[in-house]
């Protein structure tokens, strides 16, 4: 069992609401991650539906290239969309 | 009628929450000892359902005694032959093997069990049933998918689930002993009948069974009497454990 590959778990908490990612489990496969999940991370009703991945499906962008991956954006503030006025009733921007 | 009946609810409740209470209590055993941290996780969460199925019976069980009894008490107060569960659920947890086959048992026996419950016309009784019936598909889904795991896993996985099972069927006919209390409930439409449900619980059994390659053991000369308060030794050692605190410091809240 130590062998069971590890899988990124994504719990969502209410109906409408993004998957956020809760941690991780073991399992032998995809219907046993969803079991490990569900007994792990929604025991005390954090979810109402499970993603589950392996996490070596996961392409991550690598450490050493983050400045050229993500500094340039800082010095673009025009990019925000943080120069329009909105109504005080538009909830949820 | 009504203490006569009474009688009858009291020793169906009994039995239905004793099942839940002593499987719930084995399931214990494992918290800390499992073999992964999410399968130890998975098993005290089957064990919190049961106990939690366990309050709600017995606590109903003393009300329906009306002597002043509640679940606690019921729980902790009695000795070994006061007890009706089922002998399969006092049975040693043994390896992981044997504890998910005795637990694909259990829940393959209840699940029916209490959606039949569900329809009973005692309304408070119904309206445990329902709430545990979730509970319980899960339990099924979850030591099934197991049992078929483990018996068409490894040559090692198999030769413990054979073992497992050797173990095990004996005492499968008790879980389906109707006393004359349950009889009568049954014709009030109060529980199901148990002979009633055992057909559906031999396909359940030969479905999961054949699936995970593990044939049906010859028949054996079954072990009975939970319902009548013989019990194992096992039984015994498992109470002394559960007891201990609660017989030690009768009076002690916290």
């Amino acid at each position: 069992m130590s062998d069971w590959p590890l899988w990124e778990v994504f719990v969502r908490t209410s109906g409408g609401l993004d998957h956020r990612h809760a941690g991780s489990i073991h399992a032998a496969d995809a219907a046993m991650a969803i079991q490990n999940a569900r007994d792990t991370y929604t025991r005390r009703m954090e979810g109402v539906s499970l993603w589950v991945v392996r996490s070596s499906d996961i392409t991550a962008s690598d450490p050493d290239t983050s400045e050229a991956m993500f500094e340039p954006a800082a010095s673009k503030i025009y990019r925000h969309p943080t120069f329009y006025s909105l109504p005080d009733s538009v909830d949820h921007m | 009628m009504a203490v006569e009946n009474n009688q009858n609810l009291f020793s169906a409740l009994i039995q239905l929450g004793d099942d839940a209470l002593i499987l719930s209590q084995r399931l214990c055993e494992w918290s800390g000892h499992a073999p992964t941290l999410e399968l130890d996780i998975s098993l005290s969460n089957l064990a919190l359902d049961l106990v939690g199925q366990a309050t709600l019976l017995l606590n109903y069980a003393g009300e329906v005694e009306g002597t002043g009894r509640n679940g606690d008490t019921l729980a902790y107060r009695r000795d070994h032959n006061e007890f009706r569960n089922c002998l399969i659920v006092e049975q040693p947890n043994g390896d992981f093997g044997q504890t998910v086959l005795r637990h694909f048992f259990y829940s393959a026996y209840a699940l029916p069990m209490y959606q039949g419950l569900a329809k009973s016309t005692d309304e408070h009784l119904a309206a445990i049933a329902e709430k545990a019936i979730k509970e319980l598909r899960y339990h099924f889904e979850y030591s099934s998918g197991w049992v078929i795991r483990l018996g068409d896993g490894t040559e090692e996985s198999r030769t413990r689930m054979l073992k497992a099972l050797d173990w095990l069927w004996r005492f499968i006919d008790d879980m389906f002993v109707e006393d004359a209390a349950w009889s009568d409930l049954v014709d009030a439409n109060v529980v199901p009948s148990r002979k009633g449900l055992r057909e559906e619980f031999d396909a359940t059994v030969l479905d999961v069974l054949s699936r995970a390659g593990l044939e049906l053991p010859a028949q054996v000369w079954p072990i009975t009497g939970g319902r009548e308060g013989r019990h194992s030794e096992h039984l015994s050692l498992l109470l002394a454990e559960m007891q201990v605190l609660s017989r030690a410091h009768p009076e002690a809240a916290w």
